[in-house]
């Protein structure tokens, strides 16, 4: 952990280390405002928590050249910013839009060749490595958590399963980038395969939940799920819908 | 060394005052040496329960700006010596309290006295964060009712990770239930939750349960805690909790419903 020893006569009081982060990319394809708002706002509204204060890039990569320059991205910044979204970066705009960026303190990334860009091949250069999601880890650790989850708690298994051996009170929410086993009665919120994992089940012997989802596909309980109340369930995507099954 | 106890609940009104009071002076009468401090700041209501509210003369907030010493704020207690009350500013707000000046005037009390019993106002604010930080253990006072339910709940969610004991990895914060303002009539009826109701939702070692009664108006109202009136169901009840506390088996009582006589009928008016 520490840098060179032999260099350094105190100790570090910062370190500069690379590292891999995975975020969300709002790419925008046109440039109606008001369009670019209310699908927004429709997205977002589907797990407004998840969204609140989630850092994103701005990709302005599917645009072409006319639309970057017609696009009033001071007035895109504006929209996300309103919108509780924290932009830490952009690409894909143009010089002056770099700039607007740059003054607002938001980084400007390289592009990056995708799957539509390859229409403009001779324009852009291949991407850089940093831009794209790193590999998932091998080891994938299970988060195992045995008191009372309490209202206003949220636990978040980052890379793994959640396992929860004790109840899960009403207004709590458990997360998920695996599976979720719940061995107590389910009344919260939980919310498995959150950062896109559309295999990931949720298992629990006592099903209450205010709300499931798994893969960011979402189902609130408006007492369809009491017929499973007590019994050991589990929860899976099928079809791009919930489905749950006594087990 | 002092035990350090906090009073607390979430939800506003529920009796944290009323039993920070009882709880402190049943402490008191039976012996050991208590304190019990005010942590409302602005809103002060233990100096009218505790019947002091004319001796006040230096409150915490001087004792924490250095204004005052401890000993000039403490009021001694008139009806039992082993009992002092730290009362809270009327006239400042909750941002005069720190974490600095809080954890410094504990420490002094804690020399000198078995139990401090912290009132914690009603909220997840700072004031009650402060009240609830440095406690040993935690009483959270429950009324059956969904709302306080709901509060109780979120408040030890926050005892759980927000305290010292819990930030430094210590031993946790052992959580007591106390359930106020009980009816066993409203919940043989179904109208109110009853012990079970809470208790699945909560999950809590039960302290024990006062029942709803007369007696705690006219205990604030005259400035007695109402532990002293041993006559009335609620200071007995208040009794009970006290021993249980200290480690006393004491069954559980004013759960279920009395049975009246006739004339307990004709002429009882309990509520």
């Amino acid at each position: 952990m520490s840098s060179n020893p032999s260099q350094n006569t105190s100790p570090a009081a910062v370190e500069l280390k690379s590292g891999s982060i995975t975020l969300p990319i709002l790419k925008v394809h046109t440039v109606d405002m008001a369009d670019i708002d209310q699908q927004l706002q429709q997205k977002l509204g589907k797990a407004p928590e998840f969204f609140r204060n989630a850092p994103i890039i701005i990709d302005l990569g599917e645009l072409t050249e006319e639309q970057k320059q017609a696009l009033d991205f001071a007035s895109l910044l504006k929209t996300v910013q309103g919108l509780a979204l924290a932009p830490v970066g952009m690409r894909g705009g143009t010089p002056e839009q770099q700039k607007l960026a740059q003054a607002d303190k938001i980084a400007v990334l390289a592009d990056v060749r995708t799957e539509s860009a390859l229409d403009n091949a001779g324009e852009k250069k291949p991407a850089p490595k940093r831009a794209i999601p790193p590999p998932r880890p091998i080891t994938a650790t299970t988060k195992v958590i045995d008191q009372p989850v309490r209202s206003g708690q949220r636990i978040y298994a980052n890379g793994g399963d959640l396992i929860v051996l004790a109840q899960v009170s009403p207004g709590a929410e458990i997360m998920a980038d695996g599976n979720i086993h719940v061995y107590g009665p389910l009344k919260g919120r939980a919310l498995a395969g959150v950062q896109g994992n559309l295999e990931a089940r949720i298992y629990c012997s006592d099903l209450q939940a205010q709300l499931i989802a798994i893969g960011g596909h979402y189902r609130t309980n408006e007492g369809e799920d009491d017929a499973f109340k007590g019994k050991l369930v589990q929860v899976f995507l099928q079809d791009n819908a919930l489905v749950v099954e006594s087990l | 060394m002092a035990r350090i106890i906090v009073v607390t609940s979430g939800k506003g009104g529920v009796g944290k005052t009323t039993t920070s009071a009882a709880i402190s002076m049943g402490l008191a009468l039976r012996g050991h040496r208590t304190v019990v401090i005010d942590f409302d700041i602005g809103l002060r209501n233990l100096d009218l329960i505790m019947g002091c509210e004319r001796r006040v003369v230096y409150d915490f907030v001087n004792v924490i700006n250095n204004e005052a010493s401890l000993n000039q704020a403490l009021i001694k207690d008139k009806r039992c010596e082993n009992l002092f009350i730290l009362p809270a500013s009327q006239t400042r707000d909750k941002d005069a309290l720190t974490l600095e000046g809080v954890e410094r005037v504990l420490n002094e009390l804690s020399e000198n006295y078995d139990y401090i019993v912290c009132d914690s106002p009603a909220g997840i604010e700072r004031g009650a964060h402060l009240a609830m930080y440095f406690a040993d253990d935690a009483i959270v006072v429950t009324n059956p009712e969904v709302s306080s339910v709901r509060d109780s709940d979120r408040m030890l969610g926050l005892l759980a990770s927000k305290s010292r004991r819990a930030e430094q990895n210590q031993e946790p914060i052992r959580e007591y239930l106390l359930l106020t303002r009980y009816s066993p009539q409203r919940v043989k009826l179904g109208e109110m939750l009853s012990v079970d109701d809470v208790q699945e939702i909560l999950s809590l070692h039960l302290l024990g349960v006062i029942p709803e009664s007369k007696a705690v108006l006219s205990a604030s109202n005259s400035g007695n805690p109402v532990v002293i009136d041993d006559k009335s169901d609620a200071g007995q009840a208040y009794q009970d909790v006290v021993s249980r506390y200290l480690g006393e088996e004491v069954p559980q009582r004013f759960i279920d419903e009395e049975k009246k006589g006739l004339f307990g009928r004709l002429f009882g008016g309990k509520a």
